[in-house]
């Protein structure tokens, strides 16, 4: 955290196209002295650290990486606004030296606004590998720019930078002016002119650029001018005019002439001994490419894809078995050491209601923290580009992108993800309906909290068959969200896809900070999640469970046969009949807590649904575990435990109890994994959809999935019945 | 006389060079963003699995586009290709 007492002297944006190294070099800028927010009202990332320099405290802000600066996305409309509105110092513009041209066209668009650019020329080791040589001077000085070379990951050059942006000798905003053509340029100046001659928020935007937004038809200026409708009226006619003149004489509209002359531009200037190509070194193919030669073949490229999905899903099951059982413990330690306390309600409230609640969940997260490792390592590396490739073509018949293979995997597309952040990186999805799609389905995934239900039934009903039945119920998860998303953008969010145009990243080996910090980011938000709403939820759970008492007319029975059998212990000395005593004695005190479940809440809401769910062959019991499950996935095993008398230490007996118990048969546990697979998202989910789309869409996502797992668990069961399961 | 074929006919490592782009609205915005302007040099070099989408090479990057989406492209082949 910063030092508050210091006065932050200035602010200098970050910014540049994705995968340009532009999160490296914040990292490496700011170290863990950042924090991850959200800009208001929207749900693009907000990143922001600060750094010490001999002058005092500068705040670096991370702008989302983008191509460009239109208002067809989210992320440019934030990166543009926050240059335009929040006016920092200046901006280092953080270019990929290895496609130096694409990488230019942002930072015009950046000299157009007239802001002091800053050019971080990074990866130019990677650039000199390939046998080229970038002349950073001459390009410093034909683009008027301080121009500094960088390495992010080995954190060369990048103190140089942030120097450079400090003093940078541009104090004032001066926008350039590049010529947009015979065709554009005279309109542009009568609009600027007119546009100066009213003054029309000359103090916020530079005229000649909100009179090329005009033309380029960004609606989001168009909308501005509606403020002044006189000039509104004329500047659209203006620009209808010149519309309809490249439309006859060059085919074309304006919007696409200004981007052919800024590459024009920028090719001229690239031209004039900027780019160097050693001929020796020429011709020798790109690492990548040779890489991809193998990774997206077309048929080792799947089969691959498969084997890494797997050895993830492997590794991470392997490998988190350990801190898992570590953290299991230290739980267990506080439970006993709990249950000192006299016994009494408040022991009941801490052992099974906070310390249970919440331990199950943070159970999970060193299996989570390594799931999302790997997952990381696999966007981090450029390997999930590829995967959105070759998926694409499979997803856009469901009406999905590529791209939507991240959110579901993160959801647990492989066993052990979590919704939450599943849901949160549907946002790099740029079309709303297919963003919409993801986000609803993904939920329908085996999540980390869905797996110890599976794992339980598993063992009940298919003991040797552990790994095929996790593997199964993947497969119909994956099968569930694409059914359902094409019945979705079939239905109620129908509309055409977007643009799949995307980059694949050159192949980097990941930096073990960006890995860390990309991985705690996502871990953090879980275990948030169990501080705060498990925790409420579990203390809620467990009132319901508990309360109202069973009366004492009702206990008074059994405990006075238990205090008759107690009696009779006291003084019996044989010692088999002791035992038959003491097993008949806890049976009864199971009996008490069966009752006393029976007669709470919880107990009573579970039997007024139980006419319905018996179509599903969920009985009482099970309804309050799922009802519980509305709220956490975590709580089910739990509940399921308690309702069948049980304590936690008991959970290995438990499998093999509802295995005999008569109520319970392999019907109704294939039905109730179909059901827990596919029910209602946790409530934690719900709030996310709700960010990322709407209260609408939340509500709808917790009604529709609940239904469409009730039709098939129903007739999973009923089938199921039929067959003599 | 060129050769002008549309994108989406290009076989894997043709190269070739950008003639039109007929795309519109968004689209045609993000194909030029992307650095897909009339006179940039292009290698096919991969496609997917299920031929679609294609990968090209261009300004020292990869780009993957739906073959719907390389409809709107046609390319200039140098005269070797003729055969």
């Amino acid at each position: 955290m910063p030092n508050l007492s210091e006065p932050v002297i200035a602010t200098i944006a970050l910014a540049g196209n994705p995968n340009a190294g532009k999160t490296t070099l914040f990292n490496s800028l700011t170290g863990s002295r950042q924090h991850v927010g959200n800009y208001p009202g929207i749900t693009v990332e907000k990143k922001e650290g600060y750094v010490d320099t001999p002058h005092g405290l500068t705040r670096v802000v991370d702008l989302p990486g983008t191509y460009s600066l239109t208002a067809y996305s989210q992320e440019e409309l934030v990166a543009r606004n926050f240059l335009i509105h929040e006016r920092p110092q200046g901006v280092i513009n953080v270019l990929d030296a290895t496609s130096l041209e694409r990488n230019l066209y942002l930072t015009v668009q950046f000299l157009e606004i007239g802001i002091p650019v800053t050019v971080a020329l990074n990866m130019v080791d990677a650039l000199e590998a390939k046998g080229m040589r970038i002349d950073s001077d001459r390009l410093a000085s034909l683009m008027n720019v301080p121009v500094v070379r960088t390495v992010a990951r080995s954190d060369k050059g990048v103190r140089e930078a942030l120097d450079a942006a400090m003093n940078h000798p541009q104090k004032a905003w001066q926008p350039l002016h590049i010529s947009y053509g015979p065709d554009l340029d005279p309109v542009l100046k009568e609009m600027t002119d007119l546009i100066e001659a009213r003054d029309f928020l000359t103090q916020t935007y530079p005229p000649r650029w909100l009179a090329l937004k005009f033309l380029e038809n960004d609606l989001v200026v168009r909308q501005l001018f509606e403020a002044d409708s006189e000039l509104h009226r004329n500047m659209r006619d203006m620009a209808d005019n010149v519309a309809r003149h490249c439309e006859k004489t060059l085919k074309t509209q304006p919007e696409f002439i200004v981007a052919d002359y800024r590459y024009g531009y920028i090719s001229s200037i690239l031209r004039q001994g900027v780019l160097t190509i050693q001929p020796d070194l020429q011709g020798r193919a790109d690492l990548s490419d040779k890489i991809d030669s193998v990774l997206t073949h077309q048929l080792a490229g799947p089969i691959i894809m498969l084997g890494i999905l797997y050895g993830l899903f492997s590794v991470t099951f392997a490998i988190g078995q350990v801190p898992m059982g570590w953290v299991e413990s230290f739980f267990e330690w506080l439970s006993s050491l709990a249950m000192q306390m006299p016994p009494g309600l408040t022991r009941s409230l801490v052992v099974d209601g906070i310390i249970a609640g919440v331990g199950g969940v943070l159970g999970f997260v060193p299996l989570i923290l390594i799931m999302f490792l790997g997952i990381t390592f696999l966007e981090d590396s450029g390997y999930m580009a590829r995967m959105a490739y070759m998926l694409d073509r499979v997803f856009r018949i469901f009406g999905l992108h590529g791209s939507s293979v991240v959110p579901f995997i993160i959801s647990g597309g492989i066993p052990g993800g979590c919704a939450v952040p599943g849901v949160m990186a549907a946002r790099t999805l740029r079309s709303p309906k297919e963003k919409l799609a993801t986000l609803l389905t993904a939920p329908f995934m085996v999540c980390g909290a869905k797996v110890p239900v599976f794992i339980l039934l598993a063992a009940a009903f298919f003991p040797e068959h552990g790994a095929r039945v996790m593997f199964l119920i993947t497969l119909v998860g994956w099968a569930a969200a694409l059914v359902v998303a094409k019945m979705l953008r079939s239905s109620v969010i129908r509309g055409p896809s977007t643009p799949f145009v995307m980059e694949l990243p050159p192949y980097r080996m990941p930096t073990t900070m960006g890995m860390i910090l990309h991985t705690w980011e996502r871990g953090w938000q879980y275990i948030k999640k169990a501080g705060t709403v498990i925790l409420a939820i579990s203390v809620l759970i467990w009132a319901m469970m508990t309360f109202p008492a069973l009366s004492p007319e009702a206990a008074a029975p059994i405990e006075s046969q238990i205090q008759t059998l107690e009696r009779r212990l006291a003084t019996e000395p044989i010692e088999e009949i002791r035992l038959a005593l003491q097993n008949d004695i806890s049976e009864l005190n199971l009996h008490i807590k069966e009752e006393t479940l029976a007669n709470s809440l919880a107990g009573r809401l579970g039997r007024a649904i139980e006419p319905v769910t018996a179509w599903a062959g969920f009985d009482w019991r099970t309804n309050i575990a799922l009802v519980g499950g509305i709220a956490a996935k975590e709580v089910i095993v739990s509940t399921l435990a308690t309702a069948h008398a049980l304590s936690d230490a008991e959970a290995q007996a438990f499998s093999a109890r509802i295995a005999s118990a008569p109520s319970w048969n392999t019907s109704v546990a294939v039905s109730l994994m179909i059901f827990v697979l596919l029910y209602s998202p946790c409530f934690v989910t719900v709030v996310a959809i709700a960010r990322e789309a709407s209260w609408g869409w939340a509500v709808f996502s917790v009604v529709f999935n609940t239904g469409f797992a009730f039709v098939l668990a129903v007739a999973t069961y009923q089938l199921g019945m039929r067959m003599g399961w | 006389m060129p050769t002008i074929v549309n994108l989406r006919e290009m076989r894997v490592d043709q190269h070739g060079i950008i003639r039109t782009i007929g795309a519109q609205g968004e689209l045609g915005r993000r194909i030029r963003d992307m650095g897909l302007v009339p006179g940039t040099e292009i290698t096919v070099i991969g496609r997917a699995p299920l031929k679609d989408p294609v990968a090209l090479r261009l300004k020292g990057f990869t780009l993957t586009l739906r073959n719907s989406e390389a409809d709107f492209i046609t390319v200039e082949l140098p005269d070797a290709e003729l055969v």
